[in-house]
């Protein structure tokens, strides 16, 4: 315990609005981001040979070089995300329909991407309001793909209006059964579900390999891929091609209304709140633990399942193998980015999608791969999860308020 | 006198379930092992079993039998199990006679498989020595950090990161100094992992989450970036350390060729697994380090340091999934791949609970896991009507078994996952 | 000669308290010294810094004389002082050599584990102080007066000289406390000092050579066991004088409002906990349920509040059987229940304290329309009942962690009292209070009985047993193995029924006339 002997000093308005503002944690938050886009930044300048090239010349054209490439890089990534602005203004002042939808494209793609992360980042957040941790997001976005798939090309004749919240409706229930299980395991036996989703999801990779090759395998097609789902299961495109921006995002929003509504507003949310607080008390309070977790971990699956499927309905239209690429681990980052809150989890959610669309445009023009996205969130939130780091870089002060808290044990049998 | 007395109570309640449980799992395996795996063969087909791998110098008839007749034994065998099991019980060796179905059940399962046909049962059992070596050593990884209280989920991060860094450095220079660099960048992981957990005391789980993601993250933009591209190739040429023959002992006929021809991470596998049972339960330090697993106070109050043990074991472990790791690149590959770990650090991880957070059990389940992983890719060669994912699915399968208490519940370290606070009110 | 150890003006402050203030204290070689003092006075806090475990703001520490630097457990073993913690520090998982010799091993060359010399050395010490302990035996097989054996032979491995005792006597039978103090007695005849930590003044008196006093962080006074009384003491201990004596009507009983019969619960280790225990409770009434911590008594709570299910035997309340019930068909009943572990089990630290005043009530109306939380509900009502109860909070938004452990206690009682209750379970209900909230709870029980609800109040502590039980059934090993009526019952019987053992008629007989006694006179 440290000893803390300041003398006393009446403080300016100034200072206690420092003060206030250190102690709030989203100061942390948009620290710990900045970080680690600082971090990301340092990494491409250090694995660009030109830097290392510039440094034969003289120390300040290397420190010059390596602040171009950190800055072409994140130029890159920013024009890949949100759009280049000289871009958008000539193709607006051009007014050609398709160069102005061109030049519109990386922001509505950014948006496109962000939305399985929406579901996602609610899928775990769900989880661990209910004290529970859904490593399997990854799995249960397979599966939901795979049943949200075979409703959108197996059932056929169906008007749209009810084809596509069938085909949803099929991806929620395909993640649901997926958290299901590890959920009902977790209440019955008390196994840990970090470790039963974790072989949920390499039994979803081989479930789902087994599908694509055999049962779901388009019969045309030479490699595993399913057919291509009915037109009426497709979600609806605001606008025309290249942009893919769907009626999902809007879905996602409403869900993530849904689940605050859902969490804050209801009995059952105080319920699930409850049991992730403190099951001994909730059991006390004559709640239903079991049906909590159970209940819990299969909404957790389904909004993974809806990621899946909205992926598939409005986006890719049929599923080919290895089709997520890892939506479901950056989503336990986001959650807790988003302090598992829902209104977090979107802004988060934006965030990494905004994120991610840009890497794919940067990897494209500066040559920088995508996975530099990974590592920027690897940082963030090991910054977020151990806020002292922050608070030591930047000489913040303890705060007052604990930082919430996850009560997850061990997993011994 | 008193827990006899609890004792017999608890067998009142509950011995009887599990004991009837498991006589129905014993005769339901009969009644396969019969009316599948022996009566779904023609009355007269053979099985034929090569015993010795290919590419082996040495050789050693093939077995034939006929499948019928000796599953049938099997089948009775299995049934008089069952039998004893739901009358009377087995007690304690319960899970010693679940293990000898088991070996039955995979046996006939084989048996059926290459019936009217052959298979090469010394390739399948050498092969799966091999593929249980980084789960094995993956689980030994898991030990060192939870006996002493701290999760490492991490395992998979770890190995990537060392099969990366022994890829470069061992094309740079030779495999010794590769290995060697691997091992070092396991440490170095492991000392993130305690940093994040012990001094930070972040959940062990999203610490462990974190380098996973960030290894992930890592290795592939090094690796797209650099040793993918034709141009700096010759960082993505490590070499692999050769088979060793051991004399006179790889010249027994059938076990010798399986297990005694290998390159040197088999060996050491064995060894490390030997060290580790001594270490743990024989030496000064595995007490302390235990202790530091299961109640931190009171090996506090004995001036024990927790903080200390337990970052000496996190890096243990990292420098054991390192070695692990190099495994993947210097002893199998022979080159880095973009994960080419391929989730083999959960498996670990998974055996190591199976094992009972145990070095010699750890390997027994690895050499489980092992085996499936080597079946499901040979079941596509077979003529198995099984798919070969469904195959590949077993070990995944068998650990929410085993965690969901199906086949008896072990000891998990008291204080995993928990970090020590010295003071506090 | 200077005393064997001294302790000059030690001050430890945590945030918000002063746990310690310039506290000093001096053991004689071959004493047994009590430190005597309330829950929350400061005693663990002082003892953990004398071992190492806190490290002190102020004061300093003299062994023999000479100033000590005790910064670490292993610094305090050095100078020989060991420690017998509150809650063992024991490894069920090893064996007694293995916990025994634990940083201090016997090890061959190479660093490998010299079990058996470590034993025998165990079974030497065992035998010199008449500990009988197998040092071959798993420390969780043991029963816990063993285990306090192991703890002792820990200290006397380490050479120690100096033995700090911390509340020893709290798991144990009274006749488990006599054989603990004999041990005692033995250990200072050969030449060890002790430091004797306890709340019991009964003990103090009995088995202490001089007591110092403790409260609120500071030393009240030191005196000799010759020059004081339990009154004297409780006074110095609570600084005012305490009404030992709680004034109650005589019980007004009705219906019979919850029925036990031939109840058998197993606790998590799957051991039969409790054991064919049949008993009734009326309504207006208190059953006082006493026993040693750990025969059975905690299961039988978690049986009659629906939160273990019996393996067999039955159990109604209001004659509606509810044996398999759940608990919050039998909250619903009309019963209540004040949990043995409130922060384990009574209240979600981490809500404010206006949740937690609905933890059990949140789906009814009006605190729920449907499915659909009235948040506006639920803070009127914490408005009111932190009003009525006097639950002292910033607001009622904040956070129950943040509120005192008498305050904590208040929001369960206010909770459960707060619905019309026919039946109450108060387990421990003022375990680790400072005597201000026992008082007070105290008084909300009694006014509850004389309201008409039907009471089994469930405690270790005698005093509060025999204070307020109409009738007590004292449990051993699972079973009731007596019940007999509250004004008979004195700490004698109740110790002795408490050790398996049933009182001879003269005991009974004795009590009886003590009684009439007290009522002629």
């Amino acid at each position: 315990m440290e000893k803390e002997n300041k003398p006393q000093k009446k403080p300016n308005s100034f200072e206690i609005f420092l003060e206030e503002i250190q102690h709030s944690s989203w100061i942390v938050t948009f620290l710990a981001i900045m970080t680690g886009i600082i971090l990301g930044g340092l990494l491409a300048a250090i694995t660009s040979l030109e830097m290392y090239a510039a440094f034969k010349v003289s120390f300040w054209d290397g420190i010059k070089t390596g602040l171009q490439v950190a800055w072409s890089t994140y130029s890159a990534l920013f024009t890949g995300s949100v759009g280049d602005f000289g871009k958008i203004k000539i193709a607006l002042a051009g007014g050609d329909a398709l160069e102005i939808r061109r030049a519109f494209f990386p922001f509505f793609e950014s948006l496109v991407q962000s939305t399985p992360y929406i579901f996602g980042g609610l899928a775990v957040a769900v989880g661990f309001r209910a004290g529970l941790f859904n490593i399997g997001v990854e799995g249960q976005i397979f599966i939901g793909a795979l049943t949200g798939t075979w409703a959108g090309y197996a059932i056929t004749g169906l008007p749209a209006i009810i084809h596509v919240p069938l085909a949803l409706l099929c991806g929620f229930l395909g993640g649901a059964l997926w958290g299901f299980i590890p959920g009902l395991l977790k209440a019955k036996t008390g196994a840990s579900e970090v470790i039963n989703t974790i072989m949920m999801n390499y039994i979803a990779f081989r479930f789902s390999e087994y599908m694509l090759r055999g049962p779901m395998k388009d019969p045309t097609e030479y490699t595993p891929k399913t057919p291509v789902i009915a037109d009426t299961a497709k979600l609806y495109h605001f606008f025309q091609d290249p942009i893919r921006f769907h009626l999902g995002f809007f879905i996602a929003l409403a869900v993530a209304a849904f689940i605050y509504w859902l969490l804050f507003k209801t009995t059952w949310g105080f319920e699930l709140r409850t049991v992730g607080a403190n099951s001994n008390a909730a059991r006390y309070a004559g709640m239903s633990n079991i049906m909590v977790t159970i209940l819990a971990m299969a909404l957790s699956g389904g909004l993974a399942g809806l990621a899946g499927a909205n992926e598939v309905l409005g986006v890719n239209f049929r599923l080919v193998p290895a089709f997520s690429s890892g939506y479901g681990f950056d989503s336990i980052a986001l959650a807790l980015l988003g302090k598992n809150h829902p209104v977090g989890v979107v802004l988060s959610a934006l965030l990494f999608g905004f994120l991610r669309s840009g890497a794919r445009q940067m990897q494209l023009k500066a040559g920088i791969p995508i996975d530099i996205i990974s590592i920027l969130q690897a940082l963030i939130l090991a910054f977020i999860a151990a806020p002292a780091i922050i608070r030591t870089i930047y000489r913040l002060k303890e705060s007052k308020i604990k930082e919430e808290e996850f009560t997850l044990s061990g997993w011994g049998g | 006198m008193e827990n006899n007395h609890s004792n017999n109570i608890v067998e009142k309640y509950l011995g009887k379930t599990r004991r009837i449980v498991m006589g129905a799992i014993f005769l339901a395996i009969a009644l396969l092992v019969y009316f599948v795996f022996a009566k779904g063969n023609s009355a007269d087909s053979l099985t034929t079993f090569n015993m010795t791998p290919g590419g082996s110098s040495s050789s050693y008839p093939d077995w034939v039998f006929p499948t019928n007749s000796y599953l049938s034994f099997l089948a009775g065998v299995c049934l008089i199990l069952g039998a004893y099991q739901l009358v009377r019980g087995f007690g304690k060796l319960t899970n010693a006679f679940l293990a000898l179905i088991a070996v039955i059940f995979i046996f006939s399962f084989l048996s059926w498989a290459a019936s009217g046909g052959s298979m090469n049962l010394a390739g399948l059992l050498r092969i799966t020595i091999i593929r249980a070596v980084p789960l094995t050593l993956g689980g030994l990884s898991g030990i060192l950090c939870e006996r002493a209280g701290i999760i490492n989920i991490a395992i998979e991060g770890m190995m990537l990161t060392a099969a990366f860094v022994s890829t470069v450095v061992a094309s740079l220079s030779n495999l010794w100094v590769g290995m060697l660099s691997g091992i070092l960048a396991g440490a170095l992981m492991g000392w993130i992992l305690g940093v994040l957990s012990i001094k930070y005391k972040v959940n062990q789980v999203i610490a462990g989450t974190v380098i996973n993601i960030f290894a992930t993250g890592l290795t592939s933009f090094l690796s797209q970036k650099f040793i993918q591209k034709t141009d700096y190739q010759f960082l993505n040429e490590p070499g692999m350390f050769p088979q060793i023959e051991v004399p006179v002992l790889s010249k027994i006929p059938f076990i010798g060729p399986i297990l005694f021809n290998h390159n040197i991470y088999i060996f050491l596998t064995i060894f490390l697994v030997i060290i580790l049972s001594i270490a743990l339960f024989h030496t000064r330090w595995g007490l302390r380090m235990r202790s530091v697993g299961e109640h931190p106070k009171a090996a506090d109050t004995l001036g024990i340091n927790v903080i200390k043990t337990r970052y000496i074991s996190v890096i243990l472990g990292g420098m054991m999934a390192g070695f692990a790791g190099t495994y993947f690149t210097l002893g199998s590959s022979g080159r880095f791949d973009e994960l080419l770990t391929a989730g083999r650090g959960f498996i670990g991880l998974a055996a190591m609970i199976f094992g009972n957070y145990n070095p010699v059990g750890t390997i027994g389940a690895s050499i489980l896991f092992g085996f499936f992983d080597a079946l499901a890719v040979r079941a596509s060669i077979l003529n198995v009507p099984v798919p070969s994912e469904f195959l590949g699915m077993t070990p995944y399968l068998v650990t929410m078994i085993v965690l969901a208490g199906l086949v008896g519940k072990g000891h998990a370290p008291a204080a995993e996952g928990t970090p020590y606070e010295k003071e506090s009110l | 000669m200077a005393p064997i150890l001294e302790l000059r003006g030690i001050t430890k402050r945590f945030p918000g308290v002063l746990a310690n203030d310039h506290i000093n204290l001096t053991l004689e070689k071959g004493e047994i010294h009590a430190l005597l003092g309330e829950n929350g006075a400061g005693k663990t806090t002082l003892m953990n810094i004398l071992y190492g475990l806190y490290n002190q703001d102020e004061g300093e520490i003299l062994v023999n004389g000479q100033k000590a630097e005790i910064n670490e457990p292993t610094d305090a073993i050095r100078a020989g002082i060991g420690m017998v913690h509150q809650h063992f520090m024991l490894i069920p998982v090893f064996t007694v050599t293995e916990n025994v010799m634990l940083g201090e091993e016997f090890t061959k060359s190479g660093g490998f584990l010299d079990r058996a010399k470590a034993a025998n050395r165990v079974r030497e010490i065992s035998e010199k102080y008449k500990l009988n302990v197998d040092p071959n035996a798993y420390v969780g097989d043991l029963p816990v007066g063993t285990q306090q054996r192991v703890e002792i032979i820990k200290l006397l491995f380490r050479d120690a000289d100096v033995l700090i005792m911390d509340e020893p006597t709290a798991v144990l039978t009274p006749q488990e406390v006599e054989e603990l103090f004999k041990i005692m007695r033995f250990l200072v005849d050969q030449g060890k000092s002790i430091i004797f930590i306890t709340h019991k003044l009964g003990e103090v008196l009995e088995c202490s050579d001089r007591i110092t006093v403790i409260r609120g962080g500071k030393v009240i006074g030191t005196t000799l066991p010759k020059d004081a009384s339990t009154k004297k003491l409780a006074a110095m201990m609570v600084g005012r004088d305490v009404e030992l004596q709680i004034k109650k009507k005589k019980a007004q009983t009705g219906d019979v409002v919850l029925d036990v019969q031939d109840l058998e619960v197993l606790n998590p280790q799957n051991q039969i906990a409790v054991d064919g225990v049949s008993f009734q409770v009326k309504a207006g009434e208190v059953l006082g349920v006493a026993g040693v911590q750990g025969n059975g008594q905690t299961e039988l709570v978690r049986a009659l509040t629906g939160l273990l299910k019996p393996v067999d035997g039955k159990i109604s309340i209001l004659g509606q059987e509810t044996t398999n019930a759940t608990p919050r068909q039998i909250t619903e009943l009309g019963s209540a229940h004040i949990p043995e572990d409130r922060q384990k089990d009574g209240l979600v630290l981490s809500f404010p304290v206006a949740d937690n005043l609905v933890l059990n009530t949140y789906y009814q109306p009006p605190f729920a329309q449907g499915l659909i939380a009235q948040h506006d509900k639920v803070i009127e009502n914490s408005l009111n009942l932190v009003e009525k109860f006097d639950i002292r909070t910033p607001s009622v938004t904040t956070t129950v962690s943040a509120l005192s452990g008498g305050n904590q206690q208040k929001v369960i009682v206010a909770r459960e009292f707060s619905r019309p209750i026919k039946l109450l379970i108060a387990s421990q209900p003022t375990r680790g209070l400072d005597v201000g909230s026992i008082e007070y709870i105290h008084k909300r029980l009694i006014e509850k009985r004389d309201e008409g609800t039907a009471i089994v109040l469930v405690s270790t502590e005698l005093d509060e047993v025999i204070q307020l039980s109409d009738r007590i059934a004292v449990m051993y090993r699972g079973k009731i193995i007596d019940t007999i009526d509250g004004s008979l019952a004195n700490k004698e019987i109740l110790g002795l029924l408490m050790a398996g053992i049933h009182p001879d008629e003269d005991t009974y007989a004795r009590a009886k006339s003590k009684k009439e006694q007290i009522v002629l006179t």
